[in-house]
């Protein structure tokens, strides 16, 4: 199946499209339940935000080894609009009722690739951030967050609470099993909405134009360099 | 209500467009202990209802022109909540599928251990084995939805079909509480694997020629077994052997007698042994291999049902595991058909994409018409036997698997063949998913002795019924009226227009109203068809092994759009997506499914002579005679 652009260009064709959890989540998921097995972190309270199928995705969290979830109904255009701000806003007034003490959140979606869920949630709660996180250990009370930069391995210590953002090779995620998929259906689900949050998710960026690629034009073979020069020149491609 | 299969093939196929964003909360990093969540209570004992009794054989009584209108309501066997459950316990098997490097298996011959961790933490090891004894305890229905997934890679899915399927089944199937206790756990999890151990140098699909045999010791505690089997799946890997071997019984008389006993043998028991891996066409990452036993000691309370039954336990172990076959295929190809339509869609050829090609269209329909009939029949039989209780569904399942085994050859080798060269090169799975489908035709039952099956199980129901007018018919000066009146009867079907009365069309949707008088017609022809044998061969129709394949091609096809009916009909009634699509999938494979039936039946009652029968004959006897191919070479000489 093609990803199809809507009649009106508003976005793309999601019609029975199956919902899954983001790939850098997943990692998110996965750490926190190690944490939990090494006995660092007590209880694990998954959020998702978005329309009624975001429950599948909860229940997938659920029987990774999360103990609770929380789903933040946003459906419609309010769903279609939904930015990083307005997240960031609903996590971060979920970690104060909750008390928790880190946050972590997949370093980007790969559907919008907005990358600033971490950053924005950090800044509002005013707590230190280890983004991009490639390991992660807690030592005398400290979270030592190693991070993969260009020139090596960055280590940052943050104190808690705080807010990580998951990479790559953090770890690799576990399967759900058929008794961990039982066990999950008896786990508490919350289900709020971004009014009882006291967030508002009105949309602060609207969608002119979803357009499909440029279709690519078929290539020719020249015979020498000459030529390859004297078709770029054509196209304006040099000077 | 079940998932549209067909439409998960397009969702699955999708990159993820739009996620819902999942962010966590970790609460709370102190080390007190944490609390365990309530475990799931038995599924089984939730969802335990009262099954319902069988009405009639379905697949047998066809053979009687007899239709069980039932059969026209598709299954919908799971409630929602076992539904969503295995929509649940499916995704994520699906994507460890995706990452399985089925090339490797098949150069190195070998299954990563890595892997069969997974495959075991998954608990596919013990996937029918019920709950109580540790397994996933899930229906044939749910079953066989997780067998299409396993069955992308051929040496996992048989790997898991001979523990599991056959290797085991014999202790879930006829095995006593104490031997289900012992052996049951530890299988689920994988901690232990099983293998079937049939086969053997002298014995293929005549099973009860094995030479293997097991004596009871003077103090009648331990029987001694001794013997070779051959092409054991997992015989390398196995701790447990289903093993069936002659025993000595005597009758009322005092007579020996030999029969067939099945045990239950550990490896440990001592004096077994396996030979090295078979190196085979395909399947290549599944462990096959002779093994061996030398005075195995085996204590008397691993005899598997009673002394003598043997036989039935083998037969209903194959049985009961054929029908899975239906379901693999189809997975294996909805699988490839995106693959091929993906390189049509964008290879071009004189200027245009390969999907304006004709030809290429054809293949398409057909191999997603075959595919639409296997996955069809596969749920259909495997809703038959969670509804009912002690089905007989024993043909239905020959059935699913002759078919399947047969579409799943053809539609790879059609795939392979839109991408020409390159389906036919290593580095595209073509190649190997063609090899690895080879066996389904020939394990588990070949097919030629299973249509025989399917043709004589159907005929001796039939015959029963049968008898008085059998007797009659073939002595016509003895019985003038009846016979009389039997042709008159028969005017209209010896003319190939059978008078319509089964009513079919009234079970299904009325846009399917065309297909379902030509699936009426050909139970109508069925029944036809096995009155003229009956009457011309009598009990020597057992040797008219081409006539019985004709009847049971018949009753494969009629069976096959029974499935592909109902199933489409259910389909547009409920609106699943591209559900008038299907509908013309029903349509379109059941207008080929009429004309072979028809050409069968026609050949059938044109006799050996019309229909070429006794020509094949006098040629294989003439190849036999010379040893080989007997046309002198056109060079030999000259005139």
């Amino acid at each position: 199946m093609i990803i199809r652009v809507k009649p009106d260009k508003t976005g793309v064709v999601t019609d029975g499209v199956k919902h899954s959890m983001n790939p850098f989540d997943e990692i998110a998921v996965e750490e926190a339940v190690r944490l939990k097995e090494k006995k660092i972190a007590q209880e694990i309270v998954a959020v998702s935000c978005g329309p009624a199928q975001s429950q599948e995705t909860l229940r997938t969290a659920l029987a990774m080894g999360v103990d609770r979830g929380i789903h933040v109904e946003i459906s419609g255009t309010e769903y279609d609009t939904l930015q990083p701000i307005h997240v960031s806003k609903i996590l971060a007034k979920l970690a104060e009722d909750e008390k928790a003490d880190i946050i972590i959140v997949g370093k980007q979606a790969i559907d919008d690739d907005a990358n600033q869920t971490a950053q924005m949630t950090a800044a509002l709660l005013d707590w230190p951030q280890g983004t991009f996180a490639s390991k992660i250990e807690k030592l005398n009370g400290e979270l030592h967050v190693i991070r993969e930069i260009d020139g090596g391995l960055e280590t940052i210590k943050v104190k808690l609470p705080a807010v990580v953002s998951a990479d790559l090779r953090l770890n690799e995620p576990r399967y759900a099993t058929l008794p961990n998929i039982m066990k999950a259906k008896k786990k508490p689900l919350k289900k709020v909405s971004p009014k009882d949050l006291g967030v508002d998710t009105t949309a602060r960026i609207e969608v002119l134009s979803v357009e499909d690629p440029p279709t690519r034009q078929a290539g020719v073979i020249l015979a020498d360099v000459d030529q390859l020069i004297i078709k770029l020149k054509e196209g304006g491609h040099v000077q | 209500m079940l998932m549209p299969v067909a439409t998960n093939l397009v969702l699955r196929r999708l990159s993820r467009p739009y996620l819902s964003h999942l962010f966590l909360l970790v609460q709370n990093y102190c080390s007190s202990v944490v609390q365990e969540v309530g475990s799931a209570e038995s599924r089984s004992a939730e969802l335990s209802t009262v099954k319902k009794k069988q009405k009639f054989p379905f697949a047998k009584n066809l053979f009687l022109g007899k239709f069980d209108h039932d059969v026209l309501t598709y299954p919908e066997i799971l409630d929602k909540e076992r539904l969503q459950t295995l929509n649940e316990l499916v995704a994520p098997i699906e994507k460890f599928f995706c990452n399985v490097d089925s090339k490797k298996i098949d150069a190195t011959g070998e299954i990563p251990l890595q892997t069969l961790d997974q495959l075991k933490a998954f608990g596919l090891f013990g996937q029918q084995v019920p709950e109580k004894y540790g397994g996933l305890g899930l229906n044939t229905t749910e079953y066989a939805r997780l067998s299409e997934v396993t069955s992308i890679d051929g040496s996992i899915a048989v790997t898991l079909a001979a523990h599991e399927a056959i290797g085991l089944k014999g202790i879930i199937i006829a095995g006593n509480e104490n031997q289900k206790c012992r052996y049951l756990p530890r299988l689920a999890t994988g901690e232990w694997i099983a293998a079937f151990c049939l086969t053997e140098a002298g014995s293929g699909s005549d099973a009860a020629s094995i030479q293997t045999r097991a004596k009871l010791s003077e103090d009648k505690k331990t029987w001694i077994l001794n013997g070779r089997k051959i092409w054991i799946s997992n015989g390398g890997l196995a701790n447990l052997f289903t093993v069936f071997a002659k025993t000595e019984v005597f009758d009322h008389v005092g007579e020996k007698h030999d029969v067939v006993t099945a045990f239950i043998v550990e490896r440990d028991f001592g004096g077994v042994t396996s030979g090295k891996p078979e190196d085979k066409l395909g399947i290549r990452g599944s462990n096959t291999c002779e093994v061996s036993f030398e005075n195995t000691p085996v204590p008397a309370e691993n005899v598997l049902g009673e002394v003598g039954d043997g036989f039935k336990v083998a037969m209903n172990i194959l049985n009961s595991g054929r029908f899975s076959m239906g379901s693999s295929a189809a997975g294996v190809l909805k699988k490839l058909i995106g693959l091929a339509a993906e390189h049509a869609i964008t290879r071009q050829q004189f200027g245009k994409p390969l999907t304006e090609f004709e030809l290429i269209q054809e293949k398409f329909a057909k191999i997603t018409c075959l595919t639409y009939a296997m996955e069809s029949m596969a749920y259909l039989t495997a809703g038959m036997l969670d509804t009912y209780e002690n089905p007989d569904c024993a043909v239905e399942a020959a059935i699913v698997k002759v078919f399947s085994s047969e579409g799943c050859w053809y539609g790879v080798s059609e795939c392979l063949q839109v991408l020409g060269g390159i389906g036919y090169m290593k580095d595209y799975p073509y190649e190997r998913i063609l090899r690895d489908a080879r066996i389904a035709m020939i394990f588990e039952g070949t097919n030629e002795i299973l249509r025989i099956f399917i043709a004589l199980m159907g005929i001796q129901h039939a015959g029963i019924e049968l008898q008085e007018t059998v007797r009659k018919l073939r002595n016509p000066l003895m019985n003038p009226n009846f016979v009389i009146y039997k042709l008159w009867q028969r005017r209209r079907q010896s003319s190939d227009s059978p008078k319509l009365n089964l009513g079919l069309d009234g079970y299904l949707h009325p846009s399917l109203q065309v297909s379902a008088t030509l699936l009426e017609y050909c139970v109508l022809r069925l029944q036809y068809g096995v009155e003229i044998v009956l009457a011309r061969h009598g009990q020597t129709i057992i040797d008219q092994q081409m006539m019985l394949k004709r009847l049971a091609d018949v009753a494969i096809d009629i069976y096959a759009m029974t499935a592909v009916l109902g199933r489409a009909s259910r389909s547009y009634c409920i609106g699943l997506q591209n559900s008038a699509e299907e509908i013309n999938l029903a349509v379109t494979f059941c207008q080929d499914a009429h004309s072979r039936v028809k050409r069968n039946i026609l050949d059938v009652d044109n006799g050996p002579i019309i229909n070429n029968d006794l020509n094949y004959k006098k040629v294989a006897k003439q190849v036999f005679k010379s040893h080989g191919y007997f046309a002198q070479h056109p060079l030999a000489r000259n005139y």
